[in-house]
């Protein structure tokens, strides 16, 4: 494969860089999509919800054939005590039609979407891993690969390798991402038989439903999901790799806990753990979103710190930035002009985007996740609130009105007094409102 | 249902490389490391302390490529690359 020259190459075949080869690749131009993995998906995890709108900008009706789970009508949030739980759920029959979003397993959809981009005249190159970045002084021309005589050569090369992004680190386009900046999450598959599931989540036909999890998880800053696919359940947890590492805890160990918790365990009662897999969460936020362009290249979805942590949305974020990138690259082709002048305008189109408006958005969130207030936020508030239902709503003969002092009291203590209560409550307002 | 982390890596298809990706940069900082975080956080339990040979082994056939080790080393002592291309995991849903 030596001097092959390509329009654009694309490193990384999950949803952010199938999106821009797919794109680039139905305007015409030569783009070769480049993937370590034996196939696209066999290294990916996430937790496991699709969405529709970006996907459908890029393909319409794609889950008429898409391998897809099932479609979210219900989503629930669950605060975990030790052995109580305050819950929240809306459902909506609108999410069915059109879906809003369904559930998946990246192993089938990141191959059905890469096929996708190949039948549209990507050229695959997987179980090749991308070593470096070739540069004439400041400019990306090409990729080194692990093949033999594995030298390729691109106008444009499109950074999508992922969270861990070896190559975004050896642009210097980012320093090397901190251990508050990622979550490590683990995630186990589990079977049950459909109707179990069905029945269990109060579910009909292909239906789904989301949970997520917030509280007891051996006192880590975290967030756990339970997910409802067609026969099977996706049970994980998020933790900061900041907290793993003070509080030298293993992170299956706050798995298992998670599925020991009553709530939990009747649930997912009697399955099959299918998989059990790891991977890390792009957390930072905006405050985090590197450089995007530069001569003869940019950067894409997980790469580029690109999830919405608080809405748990990934995917969508990296299908929209692959697809600006590519819509770049072949505005660059026409314009005969690949040098950060032409490529900027990628960032300027995820400027104007949800991407970079909803990130901003959250800003502070994760400013809100760091150690003290983590505490507070996972453990120490979760456990009062429950506490506080528990009393308000046992009948034992205290008034009314003690018992909301009471409960108050208990909130206030665990955010360790009135001023730190309201100061909490400030910063999550503003952390959630921009 | 709660299994041991060798059972749970077991559902893992695996093509181990002959070669480990990962490399311990200088064992004598591992000697004087008194945390030893990586023996906690790695979610495949990659790193084990040997008090004997005064080592950090490191089980790469068993790595899930996620790369915590990476950014977490409180030392960064860890050298981290990909494996090669097609090695290492293949997830059977993801």
């Amino acid at each position: 494969m030596a001097d092959e020259r390509f329009d654009v190459i694309v490193v990384g075949a999950g949803p952010a860089g199938t999106a821009a080869a797919y794109t680039i690749a139905k305007a015409g131009l030569k783009v070769a999509l480049i993937e370590r993995g034996e196939f696209p998906g066999a290294k990916n995890i996430f937790g496991g919800v699709l969405y529709r709108k970006q996907l459908e900008d890029l393909i319409p009706e794609f889950w008429k054939e898409a391998p897809l789970e099932r479609t979210i009508i219900e989503q629930r949030l669950w605060v975990l005590g030790e052995d109580n739980t305050f819950q929240v759920a809306f459902r909506d029959g609108r999410f069915q039609d059109p879906p809003n979003c369904w559930t998946g397993l990246r192993v089938k959809f990141d191959q059905w979407f890469a096929s996708k981009a190949e039948q549209a005249g990507a050229v695959p190159i997987y179980e090749t891993v991308v070593t470096e970045l070739l540069r004439d002084v400041h400019r990306v021309v090409g990729v080194r690969t692990d093949r033999v005589d594995g030298d390729l050569y691109a106008n444009i090369v499109i950074i999508a390798d992922g969270v861990n992004s070896l190559l975004g680190k050896s642009l210097m386009v980012h320093r090397e991402w901190n251990p508050d900046q990622v979550s490590l999450a683990v995630k186990e598959v589990i079977s049950l038989p459909k109707q179990t599931i069905q029945d269990r989540f109060n579910l009909e036909d292909n239906e789904g439903c989301t949970i997520e999890l917030i509280g007891q998880m051996s006192k880590m800053a975290g967030l756990g999901f339970l997910y409802t696919n067609k026969d099977t359940l996706s049970l994980g947890v998020g933790v900061m790799v900041s907290d793993l590492q003070k509080k030298r805890v293993k992170p299956y160990e706050v798995l298992d806990s998670i599925k020991r918790h009553p709530m939990i365990s009747r649930l997912i009662q009697g399955g099959e753990v299918k998989e059990y897999s790891g991977h890390l969460i792009p957390e930072g936020g905006f405050d985090s979103i590197p450089p995007l362009a530069g001569d003869g290249w940019m950067i894409c979805g997980d790469a580029a710190q690109m999830v919405n942590a608080v809405h748990r949305e990934g995917t969508n974020l990296a299908v929209t930035s692959g697809r600006l990138a590519g819509e770049t690259a072949i505005a660059a082709h026409l314009r005969g002009d690949f040098s950060f002048g032409t490529l900027d305008d990628y960032n300027t189109a995820i400027r104007a985007s949800f991407v970079h408006k909803d990130l901003k958005k959250y800003r502070g969130v994760h400013s809100l996740l760091g150690f003290g207030d983590s505490e507070k936020l996972f453990d120490k508030l979760p456990e009062s609130l429950n506490e506080a239902i528990y009393q308000m709503l046992l009948v034992d003969g205290v008034p009314k009105k003690d018992k909301q002092k009471m409960a108050m009291r208990l909130l206030r203590d665990a955010a360790g007094g009135n001023l730190d209560l309201l100061r909490l409550g400030i910063k999550g307002w503003r952390a959630m409102n921009g | 249902m709660s299994q041991s982390i060798e059972e749970k890596l077991y559902l893992i298809r695996y093509k181990a490389d002959d070669q480990s990706h990962l490399t311990i940069r200088n064992q004598d900082v591992c000697l004087n490391c008194t945390s030893k975080e990586c023996n906690f956080f790695c979610p495949a339990d990659v790193y084990e302390w040997d008090a004997e040979g005064h080592v950090t082994t490191v089980a790469y056939e068993n790595c899930i490529e996620c790369g915590t080790c990476r950014l977490a080393c409180p030392a960064s002592n860890i050298e981290w690359v990909y494996p090669k291309g097609g090695h290492g995991i293949t997830y059977r849903f993801g």
